[in-house]
């Protein structure tokens, strides 16, 4: 293992962040603040307690999912994606590294960051509503697996694209509206019968659902379930990973 | 001395058909600075970038410091440094920062001593801290060499050092490579600059549609260049070389009406005053004089038209 590389990476993607810190801590601060604004005193004072939480409460583990699957992917592609556009991967490729390394290093450093932008959400969340968490190690556990995913996911996409439309298309395009649709705002309990059948083909749907009974001690699928659906979906993207480095595909001739 | 870089029956055929390398061989001597001469398009920078891990070969060997490229390929890219051609950096990031990231990637422990020598050598010094594009292009260069040269490194490549720079940048960056030469550094630049080559290198490799042309110390390739024809017209062909004018080195011309003597120009007594002392006792008049040198240029483009009819 070469840890010295690791390292290298690790710090330098983190240095990137750091650099940028008030843009990185900002946006997503006021972008959650405005949620709470809207749904939870907003609308939310109009709606009734959702499963015994008042809804204010209810959406702060969405909303924190929400942030953390985007900036994940986000953090993660752009990481990797950048040095493909400017061309410094030559020094990646002629590298003593191998993929597992290179990995550690890039989606090792988009999940610190998202982690950090969540607990930073979660922190801000406290000065709107209260809530209490039921499980406090199991939501951060939960916390930093779909850190750790959804950052795997970023990095294949930012290898695939080719230019930075592309970058932003499957965040876009499917991310974004299975988060919208995987109960971020809602229990899916709440759709007609049809809307939930459909819901649980969509696999943000266990990764809410689980987060929110770290916070409440309810879901709206067994916890067991959720972690299955978390561990599988960081199995297929290792995997992926894996057959792109030993294949070169989009990275090497 | 013993070959550092050792090539053998490299092969690269693209995704798209295109054969860039057709079975290369080349053996690098530790310390020596080669130069990787070729036309646009003929394999240099594919050459390179097999070697360095960046594009993989489809047949043959590399062996870096007998370690196999591939079986060893840590211990093996451990010991290359390589400089690309083109300016790929990233601008916001400070200098000693990306010089240190490149340090960490090779597995090297942090060592801001050696980097801060490093960069003084490349005379960098006073832009440690400073931001990438606020550089000259020259600059921009000479990071990437401490780039290159930040985990020391004991062969570095050079991928087109020179191109699209001006003459005082093109002469900095032959002192710099002289002094890494001095400090025992494997150097391999790829150009198509003759005068460079000439400059800085102690054996010339040339290259053309993939496969090696030629291989030679470069003083013996400037002692071939080195040879000069005199051509005497004479006023009347002649049938033959009089007894009394023979000499190593004169040939009649085809149309026997000059006179070709080929001589070494670096030679102290060339033999040319005595050529044109000895005419006319040998009952011969002069009517023109004319003096060519075959350049490496000649050489080279030669060589290279010879490979295409190959």
């Amino acid at each position: 293992m070469n840890f010295e590389a690791i390292r290298a990476i690790y710090t330098f993607e983190m240095a990137r962040f750091f650099r940028t810190l008030a843009q990185s801590f900002i946006s997503p601060v006021l972008s959650t603040s405005l949620y709470f604004v809207v749904f939870g005193t907003a609308i939310g004072s109009r709606i009734d307690s959702v499963e015994g939480v008042s809804y204010g409460a209810f959406i702060v583990p969405g909303l924190v999912m929400l942030s953390v699957m985007t900036q994940a992917i986000s953090n993660a592609s752009f990481g990797i994606y950048f040095p493909k556009f400017i061309g410094t991967i030559y020094e990646l490729l002629s590298a003593p590294v191998n993929f597992i390394e290179i990995v550690i290093g890039y989606v090792g450093a988009a999940a610190t960051k998202s982690l950090f932008i969540g607990l930073v959400i979660l922190a801000t969340s406290f000065l709107f509503v209260d809530i209490t968490i039921a499980h406090p190690f199991a939501m951060l556990a939960f916390l930093v697996l779909t850190c750790l995913s959804f950052a795997l996911m970023g990095f294949i996409i930012g290898i695939w694209a080719g230019n930075f439309e592309q970058l932003q298309l499957i965040p876009l395009l499917i991310v974004t509206p299975l988060v919208f649709l995987g109960g971020s705002f809602y229990s899916i309990t709440m759709l007609p019968p049809i809307w939930q059948q459909i819901s649980y083909f969509n696999p943000v749907v266990y990764l809410i659902s689980g987060f929110r009974w770290s916070f409440f001690g309810q879901a709206d699928v067994p916890i067991a379930v959720s972690l299955l659906a978390i561990g599988g979906f960081t199995t297929l993207c290792l995997a992926i990973i894996w057959w792109i480095f030993k294949t070169g595909w989009r990275i090497r001739d | 001395m013993s070959s550092i870089v050792s090539i053998k029956g490299l092969t690269k055929r693209y995704a798209s058909g295109f054969e860039a390398l057709k079975g290369v061989d080349l053996d690098i001597e530790e310390g020596e600075v080669l130069a990787l001469l070729g036309p646009n398009g003929a394999g240099k920078t594919t050459l390179i970038s097999t070697i360095c891990g960046i594009t993989t070969a489809t047949g043959g060997s590399i062996t870096v410091g007998g370690h196999d490229h591939r079986e060893a390929y840590r211990k093996a890219r451990g010991l290359i440094g390589l400089v690309p051609q083109e300016i790929n950096l990233e601008p916001f990031e400070q200098v000693q920062n990306t010089v240190r990231f490149s340090r960490g990637l090779f597995g090297k422990p942090r060592n801001d001593a050696y980097i801060a020598e490093l960069l003084e050598t490349l005379s960098l010094g006073d832009k440690a801290t400073s931001q990438i594009r606020e550089l000259s292009g020259g600059m921009k260069r000479r990071v990437l060499i401490a780039k290159a040269l930040a985990h020391e490194p004991r062969v570095l490549f050079l991928d087109e050092p020179t191109a699209g720079v001006d003459v005082e940048l093109r002469n900095g960056m032959w002192e710099t490579v002289d002094k890494l030469r001095q400090q025992g550094v494997t150097i391999i630049l790829t150009t198509h600059y003759i005068e460079e080559a000439e400059a800085i290198a102690d054996r010339v490799a040339v290259i053309s549609k993939g496969q090696i042309l030629l291989v030679e110390e470069k003083d013996s390739l400037m002692a071939r260049m080195g040879q000069k024809q005199l051509t005497v017209e004479l006023t009347a062909p002649i049938e033959a070389i009089p007894d009394a004018l023979a000499r190593p080195g004169l040939e009649l011309s085809a149309d026997k009406a000059s006179l070709i003597y080929t001589y070494d120009s670096t030679a102290e007594r060339k033999g040319i005053t005595a050529l044109l002392t000895d005419l006319p006792a040998a009952g011969l008049q002069l009517r023109d004089l004319q003096t060519s040198q075959s350049s490496l240029e000649e050489i080279f483009v030669s060589l290279v038209h010879q490979g295409d009819a190959a």
